[in-house]
C-alpha cells in the first residue's frame, strides 16, 4: 500500500448516489463500458460471465400489485476502505500478487492489469460482486477498436478488472491541475464518466473530506446509506433514498 | 523384457507379470490422457472452458485442491510421528504416506497452475509476493513441502535394486536417512503453516459472513481447524488407501499394529478436532454473526440443494461418528468398521472443504440477490480425475519397482 | 520475494513472513548440500580405500 502523500490532506474520493431520481435508464453503464473499453460478447445472455463495471439492480418491495415498489440500484465498485480506512479492502488484503491496491491519498481502489495473474481470490472476497474476470479475449467490431479510449489501457483474457472511479480521469485533471499552476483538482476538473452521463443527475461525485464537494454534504443526508455497512467494508458509495424498505434492503437489518 | 522388468523389481517381492502390469497402466493411461486433452484446452482456450463466472470464482478446483491437501497431510503427521516424536513402528508406512502426499502435494501444485487466469505469469505469487494474503502464505509453503516431499520420496527411488548398485545413490539414500528427522521437522513446520492459511484462505473473507471468522493475532480460527483436521484425516486416506492396495495386490502389506496405532492417533485427533468445530460453530452462530446482520439458517434455506443436512453430513456422519469408531479399541480392529470409520473421515473433511469454499460463494450477501448454483464443464472434471490417474500410475510404478513397504517379505513368505 | 522489488518494506511482516521462508529454504538447502557433498566424500574414500 503506497505511503499518503505529504501534499496537502488525503483525498477520499466517492459517490452519492440519490436512487429516488434515478430512472433505471441504463445511461451511467453505457457511459462506463464506452469510456473504459470494457469489452462485450455477441451473446451477452449469461450475465454471470458479462462485465458491467457499474451494474444496475432492479429492486422490489416485495410486495404485490398494486403496491408494488420498484426501485434501481446502480452498483459501481464500492471502493472499501476497511475499518478505520486505512485500507484493509475486504479485496485488497487478499490479493497474492500485489495487484490490487488502495490509494491512501486517494482512497480508490486501483487493478493493476498485468500485474494480475487471475486467482480470482478478489472476487471470492468480494460481497458486493463488483468485479469481473475476462473469461475471454475482448473482440472488438470491426473498424470499433479506433473508438476505443486511448487513455484506458484493454484488458487481456485471464485477468480481474472493476470500476476505478474513472482513474485516468484523475490523472489528467491532476496533470492540467499542475501546469495551470493551481494546487489541487477542483471538484469539477474530475468527474467520473458515469456522474455526468446520468440524465436525471442522480449521481453526485467528488472528494467526502472536503466540505466544499457536494458529496460531503450529500452523506450526512438522514436517508443516506451504504451496501452492507454491517460487515464493516466502509465502501465510498453512499445511496440517498426516502423509501425506507431501499433503505433496508441495503444491509441486512434485521432489528 | 521380462528379464528386464525383473531386474528392477526388489528382490524378493512378488509382483504380476509384466503384461497385466502394462495393461493396468494403459487403461489408467487412457483416463489420464483425457485429463491432460482438457488440461491443454484450458491452458489454450482459456478459463472459458470451465462453467466457473463471475460469482464463482472458486469452484471445483479450489475444493480438489484443498480437498487433496488436506488427505495428503497425512505425509506430514506421520512424519512428525515418526522421526520427531518417534513413534518407531510408522516407518512401516511412512514410505506409503510420503508417496500418497508427493502426489496430493503434485496435484495440487498442478490444478493450480490450471486454474489460474494467465498461468504465464504464476511466479507473480512468489515475485510480487504480498505478505498480508492468505494465498501468498500457501503457495509458498506448498511449494517449499513439496520440495521437502521430494526429499523423502528420492531414498526411496534410490533404493531400487539397480539404482542402488550405483555407489553415489547408495550412499546418498543412506546420508538422506540419516538427516531425515530435520527434514520431517521442516516439513511439519511448513506443513502447519500451509494448512492453516488454507483455512485462513476463507477465514479472513470478512465480506462473507459465511465463511468469515474470528480469531487470534492475524490467524482466524479456521486457520487451526484446517491444520487440525489434515492431521486427524490425512492418516486415514493413508489407511484407506493401504486397504485399498492390500485388496488389490491380494497381499497383507502392513501389520495390524501399525494400522492400529495409526487409527488410534488419527481418532483422538478427529475426535478433538469434531469437539473443536462445533464449539467454533456454535460461537459462530452466536458471536460472530448476529453483529453482522445474518441468521444461522440464512445459509442453510431458501435453495434447492444447501441444507443442515451438509453440516450433519460434515460434523456428525464425518466427523463424530468416524471418531467414535477409530477412538474405541473394540469397533477399530474391526475391519469393516475400521473401513467405514477412514471413509466416512475422508468424506467429511472434503464435505468440509467444500462447505468453505463452494457454499461460501453460493450464498448471497447482498439481500437483493439470490443463490447461485454451479455445475461444472467437463473439462474441469476431466482436470480433477487427472491427478487421480496420475496417482494410481505412480503408486503402481512405486509399488512394482521400489521396497515401499518393508513388512511385505515377512508378511508373504 | 527479494529487497529489490519495489513493493518490498522493511516491515514486520515482510520480515516475519520473509524470514521464516528463508530459514526453511535455507534448512532444506543445508541439509541437502550436506547429503550430496557427505555421499561425494563417501563414494571417494571407498574408492581410495579399494585402490589400496
Amino acid at each position: 500500500m503506497s505511503e499518503a502523500s505529504n501534499h496537502g490532506a488525503s483525498k477520499m474520493y466517492g459517490m452519492v448516489i440519490d436512487l429516488d431520481k434515478c430512472t433505471g435508464c441504463g445511461a451511467c453503464m453505457v457511459a462506463c463500458m464506452a469510456e473504459n473499453n470494457v469489452p462485450f460478447k455477441e451473446d451477452e445472455s449469461d450475465k454471470l460471465k458479462s462485465i458491467t463495471w457499474l451494474r444496475l439492480y432492479k429492486l422490489n418491495n416485495g410486495k404485490p400489485f398494486p403496491d408494488v415498489q420498484i426501485c434501481y440500484l446502480p452498483r459501481p465498485c464500492m471502493h472499501c476502505g476497511g475499518e478505520g480506512n486505512h485500507g484493509h479492502s475486504p479485496c485488497v488484503s487478499v490479493c497474492p500478487a500485489t495487484a490490487t491496491d488502495y490509494d491512501l491519498e486517494t482512497g480508490i481502489v486501483s487493478q493493476i492489469y498485468t500485474r494480475c495473474f487471475g486467482c480470482r481470490y478478489c472476487m471470492a472476497a468480494c460481497p458486493y460482486h463488483a468485479r469481473y474476470f475476462n473469461w475471454w479475449d475482448p473482440v472488438w467490431p470491426e473498424g470499433m477498436e479506433r473508438y476505443l479510449n486511448p487513455n484506458v489501457s484493454v484488458r487481456m483474457r485471464g485477468v480481474v478488472e472493476k470500476c476505478s472511479f474513472c482513474y485516468h480521469r484523475y490523472q489528467i485533471a491532476k496533470n492540467n491541475a499542475y501546469n495551470n499552476g493551481s494546487r489541487e483538482v477542483l471538484e469539477h476538473e474530475y468527474q467520473t464518466a458515469c456522474t455526468q452521463a446520468c440524465p436525471a443527475g442522480s449521481i453526485t461525485f467528488g472528494d467526502l473530506n472536503n466540505p466544499k464537494h457536494e458529496v460531503y454534504k450529500l452523506k450526512q443526508n438522514k436517508n443516506a446509506f451504504r451496501l452492507l455497512e454491517k460487515l464493516k467494508t466502509n465502501p465510498k458509495v453512499y445511496y440517498i433514498s426516502k423509501l425506507e424498505w431501499v433503505r433496508k434492503l441495503g444491509d441486512n437489518y434485521r432489528s | 523384457m521380462d528379464s528386464l522388468d525383473r531386474a528392477f523389481i526388489p528382490s524378493g517381492a512378488k509382483r504380476c507379470s509384466l503384461f497385466q502390469f502394462t495393461s493396468f497402466i494403459s487403461v489408467i493411461g487412457i483416463v489420464f490422457l483425457w485429463g491432460v486433452y482438457a488440461m491443454l484446452l484450458i491452458w489454450i482456450k482459456g478459463l472459458n472452458q470451465t462453467n466457473m463466472n463471475d460469482a464463482y470464482g472458486f469452484a471445483l478446483w479450489i475444493w480438489a485442491d484443498l480437498a487433496v491437501i488436506a488427505l495428503g497431510g497425512g505425509a506430514f503427521f506421520t512424519g512428525l510421528l515418526r522421526y520427531v516424536i518417534g513413534k518407531d513402528e510408522l516407518k512401516n508406512i511412512i514410505n506409503y504416506a510420503v508417496i500418497i502426499g508427493f502426489i496430493c502435494y503434485s496435484s495440487a501444485l498442478l490444478i493450480l497452475a490450471i486454474d489460474i487466469g494467465q498461468p504465464l505469469r504464476g511466479w507473480f505469487i512468489f515475485w510480487h509476493a504480498n505478505v498480508h494474503s492468505m494465498l501468498t502464505e500457501v503457495a509458498f509453503c506448498l511449494s517449499c513441502y513439496f520440495i521437502v516431499l521430494t526429499i523423502e520420496y528420492l531414498p526411496l527411488i534410490f533404493e531400487n535394486p539397480q539404482i542402488d548398485k550405483i555407489p553415489f545413490y547408495h550412499k546418498l539414500s543412506h546420508n538422506m536417512h540419516d538427516v531425515m528427522a530435520i527434514f520431517a521437522a521442516t516439513g511439519a513446520f511448513l506443513s502447519f503453516f500451509h494448512q492453516g492459511s488454507l483455512g485462513g484462505v476463507s477465514g479472513v473473507m470478512y465480506g462473507r459472513p459465511f465463511a468469515y471468522r474470528e480469531g487470534i493475532f492475524i490467524w482466524p480460527w479456521t486457520f487451526f481447524l484446517f491444520t487440525w483436521s489434515a492431521a486427524a484425516c490425512g492418516p486415514c486416506f493413508t489407511i484407506a488407501l493401504t486397504k485399498l492396495i492390500e485388496k488389490i495386490t491380494k497381499k497383507k502389506l502392513v501389520k495390524d499394529n501399525v494400522i492400529d496405532l495409526l487409527a488410534k492417533i488419527s481418532g483422538w485427533m478427529l475426535a478433538s478436532y469434531t469437539i473443536a468445530k462445533i464449539i467454533d460453530t456454535i460461537y459462530w452462530v452466536y458471536s460472530t454473526l448476529p453483529p453482522q446482520g445474518h441468521k444461522f439458517m440464512d445459509f442453510y434455506s431458501n435453495n434447492s440443494f444447501y441444507g443442515l443436512w451438509i453440516l450433519i453430513l460434515e460434523v456428525v456422519i464425518g466427523g463424530a461418528v468416524p471418531a467414535f469408531i477409530l477412538v474405541s479399541e473394540k469397533l477399530r480392529c474391526n475391519k469393516s468398521y475400521l473401513t467405514i470409520a477412514v471413509i466416512l473421515a475422508i468424506i467429511g473433511v472434503s464435505v468440509n472443504r467444500w462447505v468453505m469454499v463452494v457454499q461460501a460463494l453460493a450464498i448471497p450477501v447482498l439481500p437483493f440477490e439470490s443463490w447461485t448454483f454451479y455445475i461444472p464443464s467437463w473439462q474441469e472434471v476431466a482436470t480433477t480425475i487427472l491427478p487421480v490417474a496420475y496417482g494410481v500410475i505412480l503408486i503402481a510404478l512405486s509399488y512394482r519397482y521400489l521396497p515401499i513397504f518393508p513388512q511385505e517379505k515377512e508378511l508373504n513368505n | 520475494m527479494f529487497p529489490f522489488v519495489f513493493e518490498w518494506v522493511w516491515d514486520m511482516p515482510h520480515m516475519v513472513f520473509m524470514g521464516a521462508l528463508w530459514y526453511a529454504l535455507s534448512i532444506i538447502g543445508l541439509g541437502m548440500t550436506y547429503c550430496i557433498v557427505k555421499s561425494v566424500i563417501d563414494v571417494s574414500k571407498k574408492e581410495t580405500d579399494n585402490h589400496h
